[in-house]
Protein backbone atom coordinates (compact mmCIF):
# COMPACT_ATOMS: atom_id res chain seq x y z
CA UNK A 1 0.00 0.00 0.00
CA UNK A 2 2.88 2.35 0.79
CA UNK A 3 4.28 1.58 -2.64
CA UNK A 4 0.90 2.42 -4.20
CA UNK A 5 0.83 5.89 -2.63
CA UNK A 6 4.48 6.52 -3.43
CA UNK A 7 3.93 5.83 -7.15
CA UNK A 8 0.81 8.00 -7.07
CA UNK A 9 2.48 11.02 -5.48
CA UNK A 10 5.55 10.66 -7.68
CA UNK A 11 3.36 11.16 -10.76
CA UNK A 12 1.70 14.28 -9.37
CA UNK A 13 4.72 16.25 -8.22
CA UNK A 14 8.20 14.93 -8.92
CA UNK A 15 7.56 13.66 -12.43
CA UNK A 16 4.59 15.86 -13.29
CA UNK A 17 4.13 15.05 -16.99
CA UNK A 18 3.61 18.63 -18.12
CA UNK A 19 5.72 20.87 -15.87
CA UNK A 20 8.61 18.55 -14.99
CA UNK A 21 8.90 16.26 -18.03
CA UNK A 22 7.32 18.67 -20.57
CA UNK A 23 5.44 15.85 -22.30
CA UNK A 24 2.05 15.81 -24.00
CA UNK A 25 2.14 19.47 -24.89
CA UNK A 26 -0.19 19.32 -27.90
CA UNK A 27 -3.39 18.56 -25.98
CA UNK A 28 -2.32 20.59 -22.93
CA UNK A 29 -1.95 23.80 -24.87
CA UNK A 30 -4.73 23.21 -27.38
CA UNK A 31 -7.64 22.35 -25.07
CA UNK A 32 -6.75 24.71 -22.21
CA UNK A 33 -9.13 27.45 -23.38
CA UNK A 34 -11.80 26.51 -20.82
CA UNK A 35 -12.04 24.44 -17.66
CA UNK A 36 -14.70 22.21 -19.24
CA UNK A 37 -12.35 21.23 -22.04
CA UNK A 38 -9.58 20.62 -19.52
CA UNK A 39 -11.80 18.29 -17.46
CA UNK A 40 -13.02 16.47 -20.58
CA UNK A 41 -9.47 15.91 -21.78
CA UNK A 42 -8.48 14.66 -18.32
CA UNK A 43 -11.32 12.13 -18.39
CA UNK A 44 -10.17 10.93 -21.81
CA UNK A 45 -6.54 10.60 -20.75
CA UNK A 46 -7.51 8.88 -17.47
CA UNK A 47 -9.56 6.26 -19.31
CA UNK A 48 -6.89 5.57 -21.95
CA UNK A 49 -3.93 5.62 -19.56
CA UNK A 50 -5.63 3.42 -16.96
CA UNK A 51 -6.82 0.94 -19.58
CA UNK A 52 -3.54 0.75 -21.45
CA UNK A 53 -1.43 0.55 -18.28
CA UNK A 54 -3.56 -2.34 -16.95
CA UNK A 55 -3.55 -4.30 -20.23
CA UNK A 56 0.15 -3.72 -20.92
CA UNK A 57 1.09 -4.65 -17.37
CA UNK A 58 -0.93 -7.88 -17.76
CA UNK A 59 0.62 -8.87 -21.09
CA UNK A 60 4.12 -7.60 -20.35
CA UNK A 61 5.62 -11.08 -20.05
CA UNK A 62 3.92 -12.44 -23.17
CA UNK A 63 4.98 -9.71 -25.60
CA UNK A 64 8.33 -10.25 -27.33
CA UNK A 65 10.65 -7.32 -26.79
CA UNK A 66 11.15 -6.58 -30.47
CA UNK A 67 7.46 -5.92 -31.30
CA UNK A 68 6.52 -4.25 -28.03
CA UNK A 69 6.07 -0.69 -29.37
CA UNK A 70 3.57 -1.67 -32.13
CA UNK A 71 1.68 -3.80 -29.60
CA UNK A 72 1.52 -0.88 -27.14
CA UNK A 73 0.30 1.45 -29.89
CA UNK A 74 -2.49 -0.94 -30.91
CA UNK A 75 -3.61 -1.32 -27.26
CA UNK A 76 -3.62 2.46 -26.79
CA UNK A 77 -5.38 3.07 -30.12
CA UNK A 78 -8.10 0.60 -29.12
CA UNK A 79 -8.83 2.47 -25.90
CA UNK A 80 -8.76 5.79 -27.74
CA UNK A 81 -11.32 4.48 -30.25
CA UNK A 82 -13.56 3.38 -27.37
CA UNK A 83 -13.40 6.73 -25.56
CA UNK A 84 -13.91 8.53 -28.88
CA UNK A 85 -17.14 6.61 -29.50
CA UNK A 86 -18.29 7.07 -25.88
CA UNK A 87 -17.75 10.85 -26.00
CA UNK A 88 -19.46 11.05 -29.39
CA UNK A 89 -22.50 9.22 -28.02
CA UNK A 90 -22.89 10.71 -24.53
CA UNK A 91 -21.25 14.17 -24.52
CA UNK A 92 -21.47 15.39 -28.15
CA UNK A 93 -20.79 19.04 -27.26
CA UNK A 94 -17.53 18.11 -25.50
CA UNK A 95 -16.67 15.79 -28.42
CA UNK A 96 -17.10 18.75 -30.80
CA UNK A 97 -14.97 21.15 -28.78
CA UNK A 98 -12.14 18.65 -28.19
CA UNK A 99 -12.22 17.84 -31.91
CA UNK A 100 -9.06 16.32 -33.32
CA UNK A 101 -7.26 16.35 -29.95
CA UNK A 102 -9.31 13.45 -28.57
CA UNK A 103 -8.12 10.91 -31.21
CA UNK A 104 -4.64 12.38 -30.92
CA UNK A 105 -4.31 10.87 -27.42
CA UNK A 106 -2.91 7.91 -29.41
CA UNK A 107 0.31 9.79 -30.10
CA UNK A 108 0.38 11.55 -26.73
CA UNK A 109 3.91 11.05 -25.41
CA UNK A 110 2.55 10.69 -21.85
CA UNK A 111 0.52 7.57 -22.60
CA UNK A 112 3.12 5.77 -24.74
CA UNK A 113 5.85 6.94 -22.39
CA UNK A 114 4.17 5.39 -19.34
CA UNK A 115 3.53 2.15 -21.24
CA UNK A 116 7.16 1.89 -22.26
CA UNK A 117 8.82 3.24 -19.11
CA UNK A 118 6.54 1.87 -16.41
CA UNK A 119 3.69 -0.53 -17.21
CA UNK A 120 5.88 -2.87 -19.29
CA UNK A 121 8.17 -3.42 -16.30
CA UNK A 122 5.89 -3.29 -13.24
CA UNK A 123 3.04 -5.32 -11.71
CA UNK A 124 -0.56 -4.29 -12.16
CA UNK A 125 -1.16 -2.53 -8.83
CA UNK A 126 1.72 -0.08 -9.21
CA UNK A 127 0.78 0.43 -12.86
CA UNK A 128 -2.69 1.53 -11.77
CA UNK A 129 -1.17 3.87 -9.16
CA UNK A 130 1.17 5.24 -11.81
CA UNK A 131 -1.70 5.88 -14.24
CA UNK A 132 -3.78 7.66 -11.59
CA UNK A 133 -0.83 9.75 -10.35
CA UNK A 134 0.24 10.79 -13.82
CA UNK A 135 -3.35 11.70 -14.75
CA UNK A 136 -3.74 13.82 -11.59
CA UNK A 137 -0.47 15.58 -12.44
CA UNK A 138 -1.66 16.13 -16.01
CA UNK A 139 -5.07 17.37 -14.77
CA UNK A 140 -3.45 19.75 -12.31
CA UNK A 141 -1.30 21.30 -15.03
CA UNK A 142 -4.24 21.50 -17.44
CA UNK A 143 -6.51 23.10 -14.81
CA UNK A 144 -3.90 25.69 -13.77
CA UNK A 145 -3.22 26.68 -17.38
CA UNK A 146 -6.88 26.82 -18.39
CA UNK A 147 -7.77 28.74 -15.22
CA UNK A 148 -5.41 31.58 -16.13
CA UNK A 149 -6.33 31.50 -19.81
CA UNK A 150 -10.08 31.53 -19.18
CA UNK A 151 -9.88 34.14 -16.42
CA UNK A 152 -7.67 36.60 -18.27
CA UNK A 153 -8.97 35.84 -21.76
CA UNK A 154 -12.72 35.93 -21.06
CA UNK A 155 -13.05 37.22 -17.49
CA UNK A 156 -15.30 34.29 -16.52
CA UNK A 157 -14.61 31.00 -14.82
CA UNK A 158 -17.36 28.49 -15.49
CA UNK A 159 -17.54 24.76 -14.90
CA UNK A 160 -20.18 22.52 -16.51
CA UNK A 161 -22.18 25.54 -17.71
CA UNK A 162 -22.35 27.17 -14.28
CA UNK A 163 -20.58 30.47 -13.82
CA UNK A 164 -18.41 30.26 -10.71
CA UNK A 165 -16.61 33.54 -10.81
CA UNK A 166 -16.45 36.69 -12.90
CA UNK A 167 -13.78 39.31 -12.79
CA UNK A 168 -15.66 42.64 -13.10
CA UNK A 169 -13.33 44.67 -15.32
CA UNK A 170 -12.24 41.75 -17.47
CA UNK A 171 -15.64 40.56 -18.68
CA UNK A 172 -16.09 43.79 -20.64
CA UNK A 173 -12.50 44.16 -21.84
CA UNK A 174 -10.84 40.75 -21.71
CA UNK A 175 -7.16 40.34 -22.59
CA UNK A 176 -7.84 38.51 -25.84
CA UNK A 177 -4.21 37.42 -26.17
CA UNK A 178 -4.72 34.75 -23.53
CA UNK A 179 -7.49 32.99 -25.38
CA UNK A 180 -5.47 33.03 -28.63
CA UNK A 181 -3.07 30.13 -29.25
CA UNK A 182 -0.16 32.44 -28.39
CA UNK A 183 -1.60 32.94 -24.91
CA UNK A 184 -1.06 29.24 -24.17
CA UNK A 185 2.65 29.60 -24.89
CA UNK A 186 2.84 32.71 -22.70
CA UNK A 187 1.08 31.07 -19.74
CA UNK A 188 3.17 27.89 -19.82
CA UNK A 189 6.41 29.88 -20.24
CA UNK A 190 5.65 32.02 -17.18
CA UNK A 191 4.48 29.03 -15.11
CA UNK A 192 7.63 27.02 -15.92
CA UNK A 193 9.81 30.01 -15.05
CA UNK A 194 7.86 30.55 -11.82
CA UNK A 195 8.26 26.90 -10.74
CA UNK A 196 12.00 27.04 -11.39
CA UNK A 197 12.38 30.41 -9.70
CA UNK A 198 10.61 29.28 -6.53
CA UNK A 199 12.54 26.00 -6.61
CA UNK A 200 9.43 23.76 -6.69
CA UNK A 201 10.86 21.99 -9.72
CA UNK A 202 14.45 21.45 -10.69
CA UNK A 203 15.65 22.23 -14.19
CA UNK B 1 -7.17 25.87 -58.68
CA UNK B 2 -8.08 28.63 -56.24
CA UNK B 3 -9.49 25.99 -53.90
CA UNK B 4 -6.08 24.29 -53.77
CA UNK B 5 -4.36 27.59 -53.04
CA UNK B 6 -6.89 28.30 -50.28
CA UNK B 7 -6.29 24.91 -48.65
CA UNK B 8 -2.52 25.26 -48.95
CA UNK B 9 -2.31 28.77 -47.50
CA UNK B 10 -4.84 28.00 -44.80
CA UNK B 11 -2.88 24.98 -43.53
CA UNK B 12 0.59 26.44 -44.07
CA UNK B 13 0.24 29.80 -42.35
CA UNK B 14 -3.25 30.64 -41.05
CA UNK B 15 -3.91 27.40 -39.19
CA UNK B 16 -0.23 26.68 -38.82
CA UNK B 17 0.29 23.18 -37.42
CA UNK B 18 2.69 24.23 -34.69
CA UNK B 19 1.67 27.72 -33.67
CA UNK B 20 -2.11 27.54 -34.02
CA UNK B 21 -3.05 23.86 -33.82
CA UNK B 22 -0.22 22.84 -31.46
CA UNK B 23 0.52 19.68 -33.47
CA UNK B 24 4.04 18.27 -33.31
CA UNK B 25 5.14 20.40 -30.37
CA UNK B 26 7.41 17.76 -28.80
CA UNK B 27 9.59 17.58 -31.88
CA UNK B 28 9.29 21.34 -32.31
CA UNK B 29 11.02 22.07 -29.00
CA UNK B 30 13.31 19.05 -29.19
CA UNK B 31 14.72 19.55 -32.69
CA UNK B 32 14.76 23.35 -33.01
CA UNK B 33 18.15 23.84 -31.38
CA UNK B 34 20.21 23.58 -34.57
CA UNK B 35 19.34 24.92 -38.02
CA UNK B 36 20.65 21.84 -39.89
CA UNK B 37 18.59 19.46 -37.73
CA UNK B 38 15.51 21.61 -38.23
CA UNK B 39 15.95 21.44 -42.01
CA UNK B 40 16.19 17.62 -42.06
CA UNK B 41 13.28 17.24 -39.67
CA UNK B 42 11.04 19.63 -41.63
CA UNK B 43 11.84 17.77 -44.84
CA UNK B 44 11.27 14.33 -43.31
CA UNK B 45 7.94 15.30 -41.71
CA UNK B 46 6.66 16.87 -44.93
CA UNK B 47 7.63 13.77 -46.91
CA UNK B 48 5.95 11.37 -44.49
CA UNK B 49 2.86 13.58 -44.25
CA UNK B 50 2.31 13.60 -48.01
CA UNK B 51 2.85 9.84 -48.38
CA UNK B 52 0.66 9.14 -45.35
CA UNK B 53 -2.09 11.39 -46.74
CA UNK B 54 -2.14 9.45 -50.03
CA UNK B 55 -2.06 5.98 -48.44
CA UNK B 56 -4.64 6.71 -45.74
CA UNK B 57 -6.95 8.35 -48.34
CA UNK B 58 -6.79 5.19 -50.46
CA UNK B 59 -7.45 2.95 -47.45
CA UNK B 60 -10.22 5.18 -46.13
CA UNK B 61 -12.07 5.33 -49.45
CA UNK B 62 -11.48 1.78 -50.67
CA UNK B 63 -11.80 -0.17 -47.42
CA UNK B 64 -13.14 1.75 -44.42
CA UNK B 65 -16.02 3.69 -46.04
CA UNK B 66 -17.35 0.85 -48.32
CA UNK B 67 -17.45 -1.52 -45.34
CA UNK B 68 -18.88 1.14 -43.02
CA UNK B 69 -16.13 0.91 -40.41
CA UNK B 70 -14.89 4.52 -40.39
CA UNK B 71 -14.72 4.41 -36.60
CA UNK B 72 -11.69 2.12 -36.97
CA UNK B 73 -9.74 4.92 -38.64
CA UNK B 74 -7.59 5.82 -35.59
CA UNK B 75 -6.17 2.28 -35.25
CA UNK B 76 -5.73 1.77 -39.00
CA UNK B 77 -4.14 5.19 -39.60
CA UNK B 78 -1.59 4.87 -36.80
CA UNK B 79 -0.58 1.41 -38.04
CA UNK B 80 -0.27 2.70 -41.61
CA UNK B 81 1.89 5.60 -40.42
CA UNK B 82 4.12 3.36 -38.30
CA UNK B 83 4.75 0.96 -41.18
CA UNK B 84 5.15 3.81 -43.68
CA UNK B 85 7.85 5.41 -41.55
CA UNK B 86 9.69 2.08 -41.44
CA UNK B 87 9.44 1.71 -45.23
CA UNK B 88 10.58 5.26 -45.91
CA UNK B 89 13.48 4.67 -43.55
CA UNK B 90 14.52 1.45 -45.34
CA UNK B 91 14.15 3.08 -48.77
CA UNK B 92 16.30 6.07 -47.84
CA UNK B 93 18.87 3.77 -46.23
CA UNK B 94 19.15 1.78 -49.48
CA UNK B 95 19.23 4.70 -51.90
CA UNK B 96 20.83 7.66 -50.17
CA UNK B 97 23.13 7.03 -47.23
CA UNK B 98 24.03 10.70 -46.70
CA UNK B 99 20.36 11.67 -46.38
CA UNK B 100 19.81 8.71 -44.05
CA UNK B 101 22.63 9.87 -41.79
CA UNK B 102 21.28 13.43 -41.87
CA UNK B 103 17.84 12.24 -40.65
CA UNK B 104 19.37 10.05 -37.95
CA UNK B 105 17.09 9.44 -34.98
CA UNK B 106 14.37 11.83 -36.19
CA UNK B 107 12.96 9.57 -38.87
CA UNK B 108 11.69 6.78 -36.56
CA UNK B 109 10.35 9.41 -34.13
CA UNK B 110 7.98 10.77 -36.80
CA UNK B 111 5.61 7.87 -36.04
CA UNK B 112 4.56 9.55 -32.81
CA UNK B 113 4.49 13.05 -34.27
CA UNK B 114 0.95 14.39 -33.84
CA UNK B 115 1.25 16.36 -37.08
CA UNK B 116 1.26 13.22 -39.24
CA UNK B 117 -1.71 11.51 -37.57
CA UNK B 118 -3.31 14.96 -37.39
CA UNK B 119 -3.26 15.57 -41.14
CA UNK B 120 -4.73 12.14 -41.92
CA UNK B 121 -7.58 12.71 -39.43
CA UNK B 122 -8.18 16.25 -40.75
CA UNK B 123 -8.33 14.92 -44.33
CA UNK B 124 -10.79 12.22 -43.28
CA UNK B 125 -13.05 14.58 -41.31
CA UNK B 126 -13.05 17.32 -43.99
CA UNK B 127 -13.87 14.74 -46.69
CA UNK B 128 -11.09 16.00 -48.97
CA UNK B 129 -10.58 14.45 -52.42
CA UNK B 130 -7.22 12.80 -53.07
CA UNK B 131 -5.78 15.91 -54.74
CA UNK B 132 -7.02 18.12 -51.92
CA UNK B 133 -5.54 15.72 -49.37
CA UNK B 134 -2.12 15.94 -51.02
CA UNK B 135 -2.26 19.74 -51.13
CA UNK B 136 -3.39 19.84 -47.48
CA UNK B 137 -0.53 17.55 -46.41
CA UNK B 138 1.95 19.63 -48.39
CA UNK B 139 0.61 22.82 -46.82
CA UNK B 140 0.75 21.39 -43.32
CA UNK B 141 4.27 20.07 -43.87
CA UNK B 142 5.56 23.31 -45.36
CA UNK B 143 4.02 25.30 -42.50
CA UNK B 144 5.64 22.95 -39.98
CA UNK B 145 9.03 23.22 -41.71
CA UNK B 146 8.91 27.03 -41.99
CA UNK B 147 8.16 27.53 -38.30
CA UNK B 148 10.73 24.92 -37.26
CA UNK B 149 13.43 26.60 -39.35
CA UNK B 150 12.58 30.14 -38.15
CA UNK B 151 12.56 28.92 -34.55
CA UNK B 152 15.92 27.14 -34.86
CA UNK B 153 17.47 30.28 -36.32
CA UNK B 154 16.21 32.31 -33.38
CA UNK B 155 17.28 29.70 -30.83
CA UNK B 156 20.82 29.60 -32.22
CA UNK B 157 21.01 33.34 -31.46
CA UNK B 158 19.30 32.88 -28.09
CA UNK B 159 22.13 30.60 -26.98
CA UNK B 160 24.40 33.63 -26.98
CA UNK B 161 22.14 35.77 -24.81
CA UNK B 162 21.96 35.85 -21.03
CA UNK B 163 18.36 35.55 -19.78
CA UNK B 164 17.51 35.26 -16.04
CA UNK B 165 18.43 31.84 -14.65
CA UNK B 166 14.89 30.52 -14.25
CA UNK B 167 13.98 31.56 -17.81
CA UNK B 168 16.83 29.68 -19.48
CA UNK B 169 16.06 26.85 -21.87
CA UNK B 170 12.42 25.95 -22.31
CA UNK B 171 10.64 28.99 -20.80
CA UNK B 172 12.41 31.38 -23.13
CA UNK B 173 11.70 29.01 -26.04
CA UNK B 174 7.99 29.11 -25.16
CA UNK B 175 8.10 32.91 -25.08
CA UNK B 176 9.73 32.92 -28.52
CA UNK B 177 6.98 30.62 -29.76
CA UNK B 178 4.40 33.03 -28.37
CA UNK B 179 5.89 35.97 -30.29
CA UNK B 180 6.09 33.85 -33.46
CA UNK B 181 2.47 32.87 -32.93
CA UNK B 182 1.43 36.51 -32.66
CA UNK B 183 3.30 37.24 -35.90
CA UNK B 184 1.51 34.38 -37.66
CA UNK B 185 -1.80 35.61 -36.23
CA UNK B 186 -1.45 38.49 -38.66
CA UNK B 187 -2.08 36.08 -41.56
CA UNK B 188 -5.56 35.47 -40.14
CA UNK B 189 -7.38 37.84 -42.47
CA UNK B 190 -5.86 36.47 -45.68
CA UNK B 191 -8.41 33.85 -46.71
Amino acid sequence: MVRFWRELIKGVVISNPVFALVLGLCPTLAVSTSLDNALGMTAGVLFVLLGSNIIISLIRKAVPNIVRIPVFIVVIATFVTVINLLFHAYVPSLYESLGIYLPLIVVNCIVLGRAEAFASKNPISSSIADAIGITIGFALALIIISFFRALLGTGNISVLGRNLFSFPGLTKDPIVLFILPSGAFLVIALLLALFRWTGVMKE
Amino acid sequence: MSRFITIFVSLAVINNFILVRFLGLCSFFGVSKKLSDALSMGLAVTLVMVVAAVVTWLINHSVLIPFGVEYMNIIIFILVIASLVQMVELYIKRTNMTLYNAFGIYLPLITVNCAVLGITLINASENYSIAESIVAALGGGVGYAIVLIIMSGIREKLELTDPPKSMRGLPVAFLTAMLLGLAFFGFGGMV
